[in-house]
């Protein structure tokens, strides 16, 4: 039997080391397992991890880092916002989907109409509807103790149900030639959230996300709110008797994540997605959790960690292309990285021990 | 040799080392048969450690143990029990939805078969004096109750050495005096009784020898009753006790007032009935009582924690009731709750950050939201001057802090914020005595500038020296205050409920 024994202190540096390490022991995994496929393995890394920004090919690659970090990095800044605070949003992607159709549904009942309110209007429809998603597992947990984790989880998948029914019924394009999907909003001037700066990939999400960012930090560095929210998490007690309401608390943080996951979808829907389909969600609700973790719950690390997982979900694409590595690579990656991340955290929290050497 | 004779177990020169601590250092010391033997010493002084290593809950890492004239060198508690020691802890490790038989015979590491048990542990308990039904479920027990459990428990296995920790912590008077009975008649049948304890007074009078310890070495081994009590406290501190000084105050309007307050229970399970009282400024009342009794829910009910029905908390006639702790604060009624780590602090936040935690809104650190993380530095500098806080900076993580520092870190906190009332429990749990004489004196100094107190306490003494109006919490009802001038303990231990079992106690006595 082995069992795990707390370290008497652990060392501050580690606390930035660890994500470092655990990107180079994937890079390391990563390779052994291409190797034992067959595969080449420095070259499949090397596509992965530089050819998307470097390669020959980096001028169409490049601007796809920002399409994908976006919403990486503005549905992180919520989730982690919660983690500190202990409330475990897992069902980001289900706010996500919601807030893309709720977005969506604003545009599609304004068609086609132009004006400036459009747009904006649509953001906000896309807050509130990823707020809403995110209200039902803080209502639930408030009056009657459900777990946040499983009720949030759950309702992802009531979510890509809702999407699915709304893509072949009531949103489905009535000029689409009964193709199943919404009108393409891309074409749609008024409702279209299209590339900023040609070349960089960078859209009104991307300015969202670089807002959240700085406005995460000042919230939990720099105003009260964030600090009760750092003391819920490490000692709810403490921060009861400092006057938080534990209630108040959860309906904060999943209704915060859950506004801005939806916002992330309503920008995706607008922009690069361009449609509502009935795979509208694509897995950035998910992968928010580890960009997060990864990022150490600091929006700063959020921003590297958005960047990173990024990168392999267009390394993984690239890879598909050339090598023909299978799709599920980027899954794989990006498992291997929360992987290596907590167990590297548990290894420099605590230490190994075998029982029979403790009695 | 003639020594194993008198001797019944020797430590020699026991060391044990944890990170940053000397928690023992070259102790030794030695116990005859049949003799109550304390051991004395502040918090930290390194009884607890001391004890674990004789129980084999802890493995010394210098020095030699002989029990019997046998080494002592145990894995475990099972190889310690087997070699005829027995402990009772402080916290009791009973399941509340079995009986006591049940419970006795999990404890055990070689129960007798089901049948025979109950009339064993009826045989023990008259022999000893410890009145005690086998049939009755634990979870209808008075505390002094479960601790016969534990102690019949250990009795049973028939110790030579039997280690008690702090036993009269969560007894009454009355409980006290059934247990030092039972503790004589073991004595005279040879067993040899380790005793830890600080109540200086219970020592002198039950404890043939006491042994002190302090900062992990032993200072000496003497006779207690042939020591004042003064002495006894110089000697575990290391330095002469000042008396406090309870003059200059007087009693003004009625300031702090609670009637009719009734609470749904807390985790720790009793509910308030109907509990009042007023303290007028300048005024210190205290309230005692065992733990358990609703002091945790008195105190989450006055700090807003949990909100209670209108009418029920007045500050200077404004109705607080309804409102949070944030808005009390603003409005003047500050608290300090007993738990330390986790509860009136947050362990792993720096003490600037804990400054902050119930600071913001009277010391105006966080204008607006926006803390001012200057203002709240400056804030926990003032706290850890005034309060003679040990600790390297404002920056230190309030978890690395003694016990004792950080009570006076969080206790001085609130009084710099200079409240109209402050409500304290348990002001100085575990802290040593010359900062459990400093917080005291800063409470009479609150209440001299003209605010109201109430200290929530178990430990009798500490009330009768500060408070000027006495009350008891029992079963999550409080009593009529009384002035405590002319209270005598024994008064005080009726007014607590400690007849509980004692018709019992002397019939088998």
């Amino acid at each position: 039997m082995l069992r795990l024994e707390p370290r008497p202190a652990a060392p501050a540096w580690l606390e930035l080391a660890t994500p470092v390490m655990a990107v180079i022991a994937t890079m390391i995994a990563g390779g052994v397992l291409f190797a034992l496929m067959g595969f080449d393995p420095v070259a499949a890394v090397r596509t992965i991890f530089w050819d998307p920004l470097f390669g020959p090919a980096a001028s169409y690659s490049r601007p796809q880092l920002l399409v994908k970090a976006g919403p990486l990095i503005l549905i992180a800044c919520g989730l982690a916002v919660g983690f500190r605070a202990g409330i475990w949003n897992i069902g980001a992607e289900g706010q996500y989907i919601v807030g893309g159709l709720c977005g969506a549904a604003v545009a599609l009942a304004a068609y086609p109409a132009e004006g400036a309110w459009i747009f904006p209007a649509m953001v906000l429809a896309g807050a509130a509807g990823g707020w809403a998603w995110g209200m039902i597992p803080a209502m639930l947990r408030n009056w009657f103790g459900a777990s946040e984790i499983l009720v949030s989880l759950m309702l992802v998948y009531v979510a890509q149900r809702l999407a699915a029914w709304m893509a072949f019924g009531p949103m489905r394009n009535p000029e689409g030639f009964g193709m199943p999907g919404s009108r393409n909003l891309q074409q749609y001037p008024s409702a279209a959230n299209p590339e900023l700066v040609a070349g960089t990939g960078a859209h009104w999400g991307v300015v969202a996300a670089a807002l959240a960012v700085v406005a995460t930090w000042f919230l939990m560095s720099r105003h009260i709110r964030g600090f009760h929210i750092r003391a819920a998490g490490l000692a709810p007690r403490a921060a009861r008797f400092a006057g938080v309401s534990p209630a108040a608390l959860v309906a904060f943080c999943l209704g915060l994540s859950g506004a801005l996951a939806g916002m992330a979808g309503l920008f995706e829907v607008a922009g690069p997605g361009g449609q509502i389909i009935d795979s509208f969600g694509s897995g950035y609700g998910f992968t928010a959790i580890i960009v997060a973790f990864l990022g150490r719950l600091h929006p700063l690390g959020i921003l590297l960690a958005g960047l990173l997982l990024a990168l392999t979900y267009i390394g993984g694409e690239l890879a598909q292309l050339t090598l023909q590595l299978p799709a599920a690579t980027v899954q794989v990656f990006q498992g291997m990285l929360l992987f290596f991340l907590l167990a590297f955290d548990t290894l420099t929290r605590f230490r190994i021990r075998s029982a029979r050497a403790m009695a | 040799m003639r020594v194993t004779t008198t001797e019944l177990f020797r430590a020699e020169g026991l060391g044990k080392t944890y990170p940053g601590v000397r928690a023992n250092d070259d102790v030794s010391f030695s116990v005859r048969p049949g003799e109550i033997h304390a051991l004395l010493g502040e918090n930290g002084a390194g009884k607890s450690t001391l004890v674990k290593m004789i129980y084999g809950l802890v493995r010394p890492d210098a020095g030699r143990m002989r029990l019997g004239g046998a080494a002592h060198a145990p894995a475990d508690p099972r190889a310690a029990r087997a070699a005829g020691v027995g402990m009772v802890f402080q916290h009791f490790s009973l399941f509340d939805a079995l009986s006591v038989a049940e419970n006795v015979a999990l404890g055990m590491d070689a129960p007798p078969p089901r049948r025979q048990l109950p009339p064993r542990i009826a045989e023990v308990s008259a022999a000893y004096g410890l009145p005690l039904d086998p049939a009755r479920r634990i979870a209808g027990l008075s505390a002094g109750e479960r601790q016969r459990v534990e102690i019949v428990r250990c009795l049973l296995g028939e110790p030579r050495l039997l280690i008690m920790d702090e036993p009269t912590s969560v007894l009454t008077p009355q409980e006290a005096e059934i247990l030092f009975a039972t503790l004589r008649k073991l004595a005279a049948r040879g067993t040899a009784v380790l005793y830890i304890s600080h109540k200086l007074d219970e020592i002198r009078t039950h404890c043939d020898r006491a042994t002190i310890l302090r900062q992990g070495r032993v200072v000496g081994t003497v006779s207690p009753g042939e020591h004042t009590a003064r002495a006894l406290a110089a000697m575990m501190v290391g330095a002469e006790m000042r008396p406090v000084d309870r003059s200059g105050r007087q009693a003004g309007d009625a300031v702090l007032v609670v009637r009719g307050l009734t609470s749904a229970p807390g985790h720790a399970g009793t509910a308030l009935r109907d509990v009042g009282f007023a303290v007028r400024a300048g005024e210190i009342l205290g309230i005692g009582g065992v733990a358990g009794n609703g002091q945790e829910e008195l105190i989450a009910a006055l700090s807003g924690e949990t909100a209670g029905r209108p009418g029920t908390v007045l500050l200077s006639g404004a109705d607080l009731s309804a409102l949070g702790p944030e808005p009390r604060r603003r409005a003047g009624l500050l608290a300090a709750p007993e738990d330390r780590l986790g509860h009136a602090a947050v362990p792993e936040m720096s003490l600037t950050d804990n400054a902050l935690l119930t600071g913001a809104t009277r010391q105006r650190l966080a204008p607006r939201g926006v803390i001012d993380h200057a203002a709240a530095r400056a804030f926990a500098r003032r706290i850890i001057a005034a309060f003679d806080v040990r600790t390297p900076g404002p920056g230190t993580p309030a978890a690395s802090l003694s016990g004792g520092n950080l009570q006076k870190f969080v206790i001085g906190r609130e009084i710099l914020q200079d409240p109209r009332a402050l409500v304290v429990n348990q002001p100085t749990w575990g802290v040593d005595a010359g900062a459990a004489a400093a917080i005291r004196q800063a409470l009479l100094d609150l209440a001299r500038r003209g605010a109201a107190v109430v200290v929530i306490s178990q430990d009798l003494d500490e009330l009768l020296e500060l408070s000027d109006r006495f009350a008891a919490l029992n079963a999550g009802r409080l009593s009529a205050p009384v002035p405590t001038e002319g209270l005598t303990i024994e008064r005080i231990g009726l007014m607590l409920g400690g007849a509980h079992g004692m018709e019992v106690a002397h019939v088998a006595a």
